[in-house]
């Protein structure tokens, strides 16, 4: 049997909290500038420009395609050397693990995010389409207060479930080396000798974050049918 | 006030409307029936745009509604429109259903169309509802809704396609009701409906429809009481026997 020291736990809390504060926000940023990015994405995809539908299918499919770890070192490594080229300077532009965090997983999120806002919008019957336009309202009108809004409401809990894999998926992070919560927990466990504790601890607290969030959707899932 | 010539529309190779033509003058009542699939729906949305023709004329108080180049938001905005299956917006309340296009297209300020929206709930009887869902509410009512959000717009003609077809038989007659007081207020209508008691009632021409064409295009009377075609025989012995 191990022998737990729960005080490491406590020595490390400091760090942890900050760790933390960090996924926290990642996540939070990822997910508003992903929904608002992927409903960007979800309207190109169904807008009637060939280019505008070409790109964001393209985008989409590609960002779908590729695992995220891939997608944040090509962010960390390539796009410094892409700079350069595009810059003409002397060396690679370094953009830093913080913000190759942060750009990669907005970037990714939103291909994510567009598929679930882009079913929701398809699934608004025509006939509220209709209603709209035979009232004069324009077709961009249309979309921004009649067919977005039902869209937004009854993908909610969908949007959250995604959320959830996005506050889980913030721990890839650790490849940047980043003290995010996942991160700090694994410096002070190999520094202290402590993984089980440690480990056991992190996992204990991104379980309880997911269920909640969890129960959440279950509940709007509950209600939005209700009124759907 | 509006003018149809000669439309004629495809899906595919399938004609839904074969060359149809009628018109209906200022206040006029005109019902348009005919069995189910004979292209009567799609006629009236034609007529606002929302279904467009491939051959053929359409116009609108003067204003052309077919063609390049026609700004069809505004000219629906002056139209009324009433559907089968209501269509009200669930996200908004009642009075936000009847606010916004006055919001955003009349650009009227929101204590103006409030209040104008208001107005016609009260009208429709249904005032007390103004801050409920339209979940909340019972199928006819919310079809007295949506004839009263197409009515805050001020418009110079109303289409209603088959606005009784969705509801409980017990519902149908507070909606009739309704759009027997517009008809009595002198409104254009253009109706397609299988109630021929309100056609009766309040019609000053049907028109008859089968197979993507206009069989009978006649005064009300005429029609009722001598139809000309065979079709429209049938029609009426079928939907008049009970």
């Amino acid at each position: 049997m191990f022998d737990l020291d729960p005080s490491v736990i406590v020595r490390a809390m400091p760090a942890l909290w900050n760790g933390l504060k960090f996924t926290l926000l990642l996540t939070l940023v990822a997910m508003s500038v992903g929904i608002v990015v992927g409903t960007l994405l979800a309207l190109m995809r169904l807008s009637g420009n060939r280019v505008m539908r070409g790109f964001a299918l393209g985008y989409v499919t590609v960002m779908r395609s590729i695992p995220l770890v891939l997608v944040i070192f090509w962010f960390y490594f390539l796009m410094p050397l892409l700079l350069q080229m595009t810059f003409h300077t002397e060396r690679p532009v370094q953009i830093g693990p913080v913000m190759t965090a942060f750009v990669t997983f907005c970037m990714f999120e939103a291909a994510y995010y567009s598929e679930i806002i882009r079913g929701g919008i398809q699934s608004i019957s025509g006939g509220q389409k209709q209603a709209a336009q035979a009232l004069g309202l324009r077709p961009s009108q249309a979309m921004l207060y009649v067919i977005l809004p039902q869209a937004l409401r009854r993908m909610l809990p969908l949007l959250l479930t995604q959320t959830i894999i996005l506050f889980q998926d913030t721990s890839l992070v650790y490849v940047l080396s980043i003290a995010d919560f996942t991160g700090a927990a694994s410096k002070f466990a190999q520094r202290d000798g402590r993984l089980v504790e440690l480990y056991l601890f992190v996992a204990l607290v991104y379980l309880v974050i997911c269920y909640l969030l969890s129960r959440l959707s279950k509940r709007l899932k509950r209600s939005t049918e209700r009124t759907a | 006030m509006i003018q149809m010539k000669n439309l004629s529309k495809w899906y595919g190779d399938f004609q839904v409307l074969k060359d149809c033509t009628t018109q209906l003058s200022r206040g006029e009542v005109m019902v348009v029936c005919g069995p189910s699939g004979s292209g009567k729906s799609t006629l009236i949305k034609c007529v606002n745009g929302l279904e467009p023709v491939q051959e053929g004329q359409i116009s609108i108080d003067g204003q052309p509604v077919t063609g390049r180049g026609v700004d069809l938001p505004k000219l629906r905005a002056r139209v009324g429109m009433v559907f089968q299956h209501f269509e009200l917006f669930p996200h908004l309340t009642i009075v936000e259903n009847l606010n916004l296009a006055q919001i955003k297209v009349l650009k009227r300020d929101v204590t103006t169309a409030t209040s104008k929206s208001t107005a016609l709930l009260e009208r429709v009887g249904l005032k007390a509802h103004a801050h409920k869902y339209p979940i909340q509410l019972s199928g006819g009512q919310q079809q007295r809704v949506a004839i009263a959000r197409a009515l805050a717009m001020d418009p110079i003609a109303m289409l209603f396609d088959e606005p009784t077809s969705a509801l409980d038989p017990e519902m149908v007659n507070e909606v009739l009701d309704v759009m027997v007081e517009l008809a009595g207020e002198g409104m254009t209508m253009m109706c397609v409906t299988h109630e021929m008691g309100f056609a009766r009632k309040v019609a000053d021409r049907i028109v008859f429809m089968d197979g993507g064409e206009i069989i009978e295009d006649v005064k009300s009377e005429e029609f009722f009481s001598a139809p000309r075609s065979d079709r429209a025989r049938s029609f009426l012995s079928k939907i008049l026997q009970h």
